[in-house]
């Protein structure tokens, strides 16, 4: 029997799940931003014609599931598993948006490293012949996440130049088998929680880059890869400083990251959009991945990415009583297979 | 007593090491533009205060008494930053304006009117009703056990 583990903490996915469709729906702001068209739906108004705020989430969530079971040819009866995420509290969002289409699911948290642990899983499920299709999503949305973790929407208050900025985004991706395989996911490096003991809730980048460069590092020595072999390393949401931080760690390691690594918190907004460090949540990496990194995937112009969602599990419990700020950071690579 | 030596070793290593990365990170946070943030707090927060004592004293050439002025125009005040609250511009003024406007009293009110516009949502009493307080209630509890403190000190002196 094939031994599918990698080094010490990475997964071999031998018969190499495939994306086969991909969606993403963003807010507003997003569309805003220089990623705005590559997005499969920008919402007019960030309601989306729903109730509340968490009615909008789960409309978000379940329209780019079903834009990516569209893509892929795929209808809700043949999918296996939904495996999805978001930061409300017992994943309200994700819940209410997979109930309707009546498939097995999987809740999944990982704070905003969600996206990579749903992938890592799917990819699981399908590489096991367990599952022949599933749905990996995650979503976020800015007025969802204010209320729970941090100010009323209307309080009035000055932001550190630290602080990041929730994306009312989400993102499906659909992996499964087709006949000629083109875009797979190959290997998939859990990462472990990392702490810096850091306790500011404005300083979310700054807390998780340690673990994203502890994932990153840990994929290239278990594979043997170089780091230059991606055309793209995306880290999920560490904002300019995060990845400020990340690029100088990783260049005392002896790592040059710079030419293929950006982040795509700060991707995702224009610097003078207003949202300080740049972008945040689970529907960051999601939406980036799903929209516009998949777009130039389809394109041909960058076939093998390391995707490293990046998860700053905070609750809002260990933070009143002064906790640190747990980093983690999931990283799957997503290349051409000729 | 070797085991407890070690563990209170660690854990003295792992504070020195927080602050090493604290201070690491620091070199790639822009700091906060104190010097206009303040200016601007000074100019918004003045021109309130400015404006308040005008209408004091209009109301005082009126005929009322200095006291319930000053009870007329905090409640301008208030009602004003609800207002400006209800139509959602309460906080792009804060966000320029920093402690200007809320240290005011105009920051107490919008820290009312903010959760309960919020939480109208879970409905008027565990909704509003109880997230109301989320915000001034802390300052109030501070505020008021600070007074009591005081006045005992004042009642024995």
């Amino acid at each position: 029997m094939p031994n599918n583990k990698l080094g010490k903490q990475t997964i071999a996915f031998r018969t190499r799940p495939e994306v086969l469709g991909t969606g993403s729906v963003v807010g507003v702001k997003e569309g805003q931003g220089p990623l705005g068209k590559s997005f499969d739906i920008v919402l007019e108004e960030d309601m989306f014609g729903e109730k509340t705020w968490e009615g909008a989430e789960s409309k978000m969530l379940s329209e780019s599931m079903r834009i990516a079971m569209k893509k892929a040819g795929k209808t809700a009866d043949q999918v296996d598993a939904i495996l999805s995420g978001d930061l409300l509290n017992q994943l309200m969002s994700s819940t209410y948006s997979v109930k309707e289409f009546s498939v097995p699911f999987l809740g999944m948290y990982g704070a905003c490293s969600t996206m990579t642990e749903a992938i890592i899983l799917g990819s699981v499920l399908v590489d096991g012949s367990y599952s022949d299709t599933v749905i990996a999503a995650a979503s976020s949305h800015y007025s969802t996440a204010e209320r729970q973790f941090r100010m009323p929407l209307e309080h009035g208050n000055q932001r550190p130049p630290s602080a990041q900025w929730t994306s009312t985004a989400s993102g499906s991706l659909v992996i499964g088998r087709s006949k000629n395989p083109h875009f797979c996911c190959t290997y998939a490096t859990i990462g472990k929680i990392v702490d810096t003991g850091m306790t500011d809730a404005n300083q979310m980048g700054a807390a998780m880059a340690p673990a994203a460069l502890d994932t990153v590092y840990r994929h290239l020595l278990d594979t043997g890869r170089e780091w230059n072999y991606y055309d793209r390393i995306l880290t999920g949401d560490l904002g300019h400083i995060g990845k400020q931080i990340l690029i100088d760690m990783a260049k005392n390691l002896g790592i040059d990251l710079s030419p293929a690594y950006d982040d795509c918190g700060v991707l995702i907004y224009e610097k003078d959009q207003d949202v300080h460090s740049g972008g945040s949540g689970c529907g960051c990496s999601a939406s980036v991945f799903a929209g516009p990194v998949w777009k130039s995937m389809m394109e041909g112009s960058i076939s093998k990415v390391l995707l490293v969602s990046t998860g700053a599990l905070l609750s809002t419990t260990s933070a009143q009583q002064g906790g640190s700020i747990p980093g983690i950071a999931h990283a799957v690579s997503v290349e051409a297979v000729y | 007593m070797a085991k407890k030596n070690s563990s209170a070793r660690n854990e003295s290593e792992k504070k020195r090491q927080k602050k090493a990365y604290e201070k690491y990170v620091k070199n790639f946070t822009p700091r906060p533009k104190y010097f206009s943030n303040s200016i601007k707090a000074f100019i918004v927060g003045g021109s309130i205060c400015l404006a308040a004592s005008y209408i004091q004293d209009g109301l005082i050439n009126r005929g009322l008494e200095k006291s319930e002025a000053g009870s007329v125009v905090t409640v301008i005040l208030i009602c004003t930053a609800q207002l400006l609250t209800g139509f959602g511009w309460f906080d792009s003024i804060a966000k320029f304006a920093g402690a200007g406007v809320i240290v005011p009293i105009t920051g107490f009110a919008n820290s009312m009117v903010a959760p309960a516009m919020e939480f109208k949502k879970e409905g008027p009493v565990l909704g509003s009703g109880a997230k109301l307080f989320t915000l001034a209630g802390p300052v109030l509890v501070c505020g008021i056990t600070a007074s009591v403190i005081i006045g005992i000190i004042a009642l024995f002196k």
